[in-house]
């Protein structure tokens, strides 16, 4: 939801629509951009006291299969290459991916925000060594992170109907929880993906 | 149970944040009956009229001059050191150094200058007599302590009588009702510039005489009621503010600030914009809401004659669009300003500087840029005029324009360019080669009166949109939601309409596909 909204009012600032006003919208991207703050921040620490970011860690593993899956396995109703547990429960792929947005997009579009939030402040006290000479560079890279996330929402929810059924899938991202083929109930609630 | 923990905590973060957004302070503006008490006119605690000295009568304005001196035994020295009086200041310019500038050398795209037009043009000098360049500006009897300090609202000067009074007034009435000065001591002038009502700044006119707040939140009589001087203030008779059009530093500017703080506003974000635009920008949409103001005044058409005899011409409005003895003038109501950016200097077209007339000659020059960090984005009125140059020296030149009758060279009533030009030339001390164009020149007048009301700020998405912005023309730096880059743009969508054709394709497939098997 707060992806979406943030895109929503990220677009009217970039002047590519007319929904809330400029300056309404100018309010709530900001709003909404400190509560994903407090939202990455908790994500970030729940990663860590649970150790679930070695989910993300890659591997070559079956990454070819997988990859292969998706061109053509999955036409020919073949079965997943990989299984889940609750040690593994994203394919090489998935982790790649979001390993990527987690390391490179999102920080990209944290820093670019803040800077574009606050780069007047080290240029009105004079700051020489943060001294941004033009918002337009901040706004390049800002808009452009907002372009690849975009692209990358479409291609994951897409991703979701590829399950056992098309909204099984969906259920594990929104509520967090999936049934695990070996039965047994893990508790995934992995934050981000809940919100997304 | 373990597993609720951090939803939950998630969630009242959230709704901690949210509460904390919606319930932000609101800074309550300071209410007009306050302001009112604040800027009470005080009853001034001498009755000038009880005076001995002033109950006679007065053969010659001079003689009050030496009345008020007999009293106000220094204030003359202080008057004599002002810009009102020497129509110059020592002014430092970039390039050029130190210069003493002001209306005794500075042309402007107008009346274009005083000089041979002492006569006409020097009726608001506040001094008596100053009809030619033999003026003494070191006898303190000629200084008009009338014209600013009249509280009567009956004195007035005579129209080309080289700030001689008129006839009509009655010297010893007007020096016993003298006090500070008032609207209409300063408007006489300020707001009759170039000729006639409005004619200069766009956002000075008479219609500020008695106005409401719609039309200026701080003169308006519903509004702040102030006068002049109450931003404008005045120490030893050196005011606050000045006009780029004939001024060069930045110092001792008359500023929003100075009341308002550099950030009054209750929203962060508009804060920070005060650092590159100038509370004027917003604050002003638009000037000359009640009458029209000149934007253009073409010299060239000048001298045209009907029967043999000058004549005018007026549009629905009553504005001359046509004199003879002045051209073809372009006028404007309601005006959206020009935006430039500003650091506080200027420099001038000086009479006697050989420029190209290829474009438009610049008669004052407002510096600034988005890189400076001293400049802001002000609103400006531009002035475009086409007037007399002589190709040869490469000078705009001071014509003669003035004079009692036919046959002394004064333009209005030969309408010959030639000796007028020669005349003006020869006074100013310049060549002039016989020859005479008309060239283009522009003139920037910052706008910083006609405060709207807050309800008729300029809003966000007049500036912030792609089309028609505000600031449009000030391409050197980067706004959201006006500028993008073509780059960006084309790989953005490009990526977001590939995803979605990879996407659709591959679903396509794989129902086709499911079918089959």
């Amino acid at each position: 939801m707060l992806i979406f909204f943030l895109a929503l009012t990220g677009f009217e600032i970039h002047g590519s629509l007319n929904f809330f006003g400029f300056e309404q919208a100018v309010t709530f991207h900001n709003t909404a951009a400190i509560i994903f703050l407090v939202l990455i921040g908790l994500a970030i620490f729940w990663h860590f006291t649970t150790g679930e970011w070695r989910q993300y860690l890659p591997t070559r593993q079956h990454l070819r299969a997988q990859i292969e899956y998706y061109i053509t396995g999955i036409f020919r109703n073949a079965p997943h290459p990989t299984k889940k547990t609750a040690l593994t429960k994203l394919n090489p792929l998935q982790r790649l991916v979001y390993l990527a947005l987690k390391i490179l997009v999102i920080p990209v579009m944290v820093f670019s925000g803040l800077l574009y939030m606050f780069y007047r402040y080290p240029q009105s006290a004079g700051i020489q060594s943060l001294n941004i000479e033009s918002l337009g560079s901040i706004a390049i890279l800002h808009t452009a992170g907002a372009f690849v996330l975009i692209s990358f929402i479409i291609a994951h929810v897409y991703l979701i109907t590829t399950g056992h059924s098309p909204t099984s899938n969906l259920k594990a991202m929104i509520t967090g929880y999936e049934v695990i083929e070996v039965e047994k109930t893990i508790s995934s609630d992995n934050v981000i993906e809940a919100t997304k | 149970m373990k597993r609720f923990i951090i939803p939950m905590l998630t969630i009242a973060i959230i709704a901690l944040i949210f509460i904390a957004t919606i319930t932000k302070k609101e800074v309550e503006p300071t209410p007009l009956s306050e302001l009112k008490t604040q800027f009470k006119k005080e009853k001034p605690s001498v009755d000038h009229s009880k005076f001995s000295q002033l109950k006679r009568t007065f053969g010659k304005p001079q003689d009050v001059t030496a009345a008020c001196i007999d009293c106000h035994n220094e204030r003359h020295t202080e008057v004599m050191k002002s810009s009102h009086w020497n129509w110059e200041r020592e002014e430092y310019i970039e390039g050029r150094g130190i210069r003493y500038i002001g209306k005794k050398n500075i042309l402007n795209n107008f009346c274009i200058g005083i000089n041979t037009n002492e006569q006409s043009c020097n009726k608001c000098h506040i001094g008596y007599g100053w009809g030619d360049k033999n003026f003494d500006f070191t006898n303190a009897n000629n200084v008009d302590c009338l014209a600013c300090h009249d509280n009567s609202e009956t004195y007035m000067k005579k129209s080309s009588g080289a700030g001689m009074p008129d006839l009509s007034v009655d010297l010893a009435f007007v020096a016993q009702r003298v006090g500070r000065p008032t609207k209409s001591n300063c408007g006489t002038c300020h707001f009759f510039g170039g000729g006639g009502n409005n004619v200069k700044h766009g956002d000075l006119e008479k219609a500020l005489f008695d106005t409401h707040r719609d039309v200026d939140v701080h003169m308006g009589t519903d509004g702040g009621n102030l006068d002049c001087v109450d931003c404008h203030k005045t120490e030893k008779h050196q005011m606050l503010g000045k006009v780029y059009s004939l001024s060069s530093m930045n110092r001792n500017r008359s500023t929003c600030e100075q009341c308002h703080t550099e950030t009054p506003h209750a929203n962060s974000v508009i804060n920070e914009h005060t650092v590159k635009v100038a509370c004027q920008t917003c604050h002003i949409p638009e000037y000359a809401k009640v009458n029209s103001t000149k934007l253009a005044w073409d010299w060239s058409t000048a001298g045209k004659l009907k029967n043999g005899e000058p004549y005018e011409i007026f549009d629905s409005l009553g504005n001359i669009t046509y004199a003879t003895i002045k051209g073809t003038f372009t006028w404007g109501r309601n005006v959206q300003p020009e935006y430039i950016w500003f650091n506080g200097t200027a420099s001038h077209y000086l009479t006697g500087d050989a420029i190209s007339a290829d474009s438009p000659i610049q008669m004052n020059t407002l510096h600034g840029s988005y890189d400076d960090p001293d400049s802001k984005i002000i609103p400006v009125k531009v002035h475009r005029a086409i007037q007399p140059y002589d190709p040869i020296n490469k000078f705009v030149v001071q014509p003669k324009t003035y004079a009692n009758k036919k046959g002394e060279g004064g333009f209005w009533k030969d309408f010959d360019w030639n000796s007028s030009i020669q005349h003006g030339m020869d006074y100013v001390g310049l060549p002039y080669s016989g020859q005479y164009t008309f060239a283009k020149t522009e003139m920037y007048w910052p706008i910083n009166h006609m405060v709207s009301p807050k309800a008729k700020t300029v809003q966000c998405n007049e500036c912030h949109t792609q089309k028609n912005s505000r600031i449009a023309n000030l391409k050197d730096f980067y706004i959201p939601g006006r500028d993008q880059n073509a780059a960006v743009e084309m790989f953005g969508f490009g990526t977001i309409i590939l995803s979605l054709i990879g996407v659709s394709v591959h679903a396509v497939i794989r129902i086709i596909s499911k079918k089959k098997n």
